[in-house]
């Protein structure tokens, strides 16, 4: 039972890694119906980001609040720059623009940092926390604690402030909120932004468990889609309960089937997201999109 | 000259070059233009399905490796003659890919590319588990076929050969099944779904079959991509390779059977330009050539010379008139 419970702590805490950088995708999705294939090798340069900072010298806390905003301000720029020119492009041309921009990030930051693996500072204490006879490792609490701030700010800026509805708005009907007065292409980008800047977050709780490098997001992305894919690409809080649920059943299967090497973990995981989507084709929490004859 | 005049003789021409190519470059070149017509085969296949029938996979890569595998432990395991392992390869892929696609029925846009995807990256991890038939990590080597009858031809000459007349082969089976009725249907059901059922087009079944005909075509060029390389490793087939298949009928045009070929050209060389260009970050490179070559040519290479075709025409009518 007690590992069990370690198990299941444990997982809701990549759990809320994954689930982050999914809603980082379904942000971006529903305001624009694009997978940003990117949105990894974002989060992954922003870490990067962060690592110079700490190494020059500033202190974790500063140095995560100014990766915040040059990722915030990066993911804005990346959006009115390279993905504007293709706005009214094939779907599938879009797609590609984000797949060379994968390509650069990966590239230029193996370039300029190298591929050796670096360790990332975790701002937890290093000795566990004990509760009842349950030992939880610091840095998951911390982590899942630091991704449950970031959604609550989310949800509050998305509901209660009038940036955040005329985005929603926005994202909703962009002809209908242009006749308003809402700048549609401005409210994009700062979608972008607030995605790069989750994805930024993501990183940064990540780096510490999985080691600093270029490719350190291609696995975590693959959980977020696996995520987005079963809470439903429709639904913000789908997004989150398929990242922890992903995040749990990973560790379970891997703790107590006993066959299960870790090489095959991925496949299982991908496993249960195939089942549902044959069973629920629009995810969990997903809308079922409706045609009109 | 009308337009199909025109595009006979491109073809025609196409094919004299691609003939009289082995005479003119170095053994290696010829590798690297066998790897093109590989490439195209498994190109038109996925631009089938992504491309004319609107399902997007980003899992052809598995389709690639299963033919790849196919050849590989036939020729391995039972030393059957290479030649009858390529359409062995199809057709199993036809099987999978027919069955793959009854479960995609349900899925759409999005939904299929990740799923899809997920069978991409599910590929290198299944071939290493099951190491009695894979050879595992390490992977099965082959040794490249010799040209029979006597003929004066290296492998690497006879490969290429082979490869272009299979690429043929395909093309033209291509061209007719998406010319006619067969073709108008998988169409139809891309631009609308229920007018294609409201007009009698059984759409799951065509869906399906389309996704069969896809997976087969892909399946052939990985088996003439394992005789190619006469090596396949798990880690060959990762879900770059899929992506690299996407980046290609995109870049090459979509719904475009020309394009398949383009977009082969493509994926083959750029990336050694690249690497060229910048040895310390090659793919940057490429990500930028891959956003620019969008930026001035969202509907692909095909997309733009029929555009440019269209104005080509267009203004000649303009002065004809005039004159």
């Amino acid at each position: 039972m007690d590992i069990f419970v370690q198990q299941v702590v444990s997982g809701l805490s990549t759990g809320g890694i994954y689930g982050s950088l999914a809603l980082a995708l379904v942000m971006i999705y529903q305001a624009t119906d694009v997978v940003n294939y990117a949105q990894g090798e974002m989060a992954m340069f922003s870490t990067y980001l962060a690592w110079t900072m700490i190494n020059a010298g500033l202190p974790y806390w500063v140095a995560f609040f100014a990766t915040l905003t040059v990722a915030f301000v990066g993911g804005l720029l990346i959006e009115r720059v390279v993905i504007r020119p293709v706005e009214r492009a094939p779907l599938l041309t879009i797609v590609i623009v984000c797949i060379g921009l994968l390509v650069i990030l990966n590239s230029v930051a193996g370039w300029i940092y190298s591929y050796i693996q670096k360790p990332f500072p975790s701002p937890f204490p290093e000795k566990p926390i004990q509760i009842g006879n349950v030992f939880f490792g610091a840095h998951d609490i911390g982590a899942l604690g630091v991704t449950l701030v970031v959604l609550l700010f989310l949800y509050v800026f998305f509901r209660y402030t009038t940036l955040g509805l005329a985005m929603r708005a926005a994202a909703q009907n962009p002809t209908s909120s242009r006749l308003c007065g809402i700048r549609v292409g401005w409210m994009l980008g700062v979608g972008w932004g607030l995605a790069a800047l989750v994805g930024a977050v993501a990183g940064m709780m990540v780096a510490p468990v999985v080691f600093l490098d270029p490719n350190m997001m291609a696995g975590i992305l693959i959980y977020a889609f696996a995520s987005a894919t079963l809470g439903g690409f429709t639904s913000p809080l789908g997004a989150v309960v398929g990242g922890l649920l992903v995040g749990v059943i990973e560790n379970l299967v891997g703790t107590y089937v006993s066959f299960i090497v870790t090489e095959l973990k991925l496949t299982v995981a991908l496993a249960v997201i195939l089942i549902v989507l044959v069973v629920k084709p629009s995810g969990l929490f997903g809308r079922v999109a409706v045609h009109r004859v | 000259m009308t337009g199909a005049g025109v595009r006979r003789a491109g073809v025609l021409a196409a094919v004299a070059v691609a003939c009289a190519l082995p005479l003119f470059v170095s053994n290696f070149r010829l590798f690297q233009f066998t790897q093109v017509g590989i490439y195209a085969i498994a190109l038109l296949g996925l631009n089938v399905l992504t491309g004319f029938n609107g399902q997007i996979s980003l899992g052809h890569g598995a389709f690639y490796a299963l033919g790849a595998y196919t050849t590989a432990i036939m020729i391995d395991k039972w030393s059957v003659p290479y030649g009858w392992t390529i359409p062995v390869a199809g057709f199993l892929c036809l099987v999978v890919g027919f069955l793959f696609g009854i479960p995609a029925l349900r899925l759409e846009g999005l939904y299929l590319a990740l799923a899809t995807f997920a069978l991409a990256l599910a590929i290198p991890q299944i071939l290493k588990y099951f190491e009695h038939w894979t050879g595992g990590s390490q992977g099965i080597v082959l040794s490249k076929p010799k040209a029979p009858f006597g003929l004066k031809l290296s492998p690497d000459q006879w490969l290429y050969f082979v490869t272009l007349a299979v690429l043929l082969v395909l093309f033209w089976l291509g061209a007719n099944l998406l010319r006619g009725r067969t073709g108008r249907a998988i169409v139809a059901i891309r631009d609308n779904p229920i007018a294609a059922q409201a007009m009698g087009v059984n759409n799951a079944l065509y869906k399906s079959l389309t996704f069969g005909v896809s997976a087969a075509y892909t399946g052939v060029a990985g088996a003439l991509s394992a005789l190619a390389i006469a090596f396949v490793a798990p880690d060959a087939f990762n879900v770059f390779l899929s992506i690299t298949l996407l980046v290609g009928i995109v870049i090459g045009g979509l719904a475009s059977i020309t394009g398949a070929v383009f977009g082969a050209l493509f994926i083959q060389f750029v990336p050694n330009w690249a690497q060229d260009i910048s040895k310390a970050a090659p793919w940057a490179i490429y990500g930028i050539f891959l956003i620019l070559f969008m930026y001035a040519m969202p509907r692909g290479i095909a997309g733009s010379l029929r555009l440019a075709w269209v104005r080509l025409a267009r203004a000649r009518a303009g002065t004809g008139r005039a004159g």
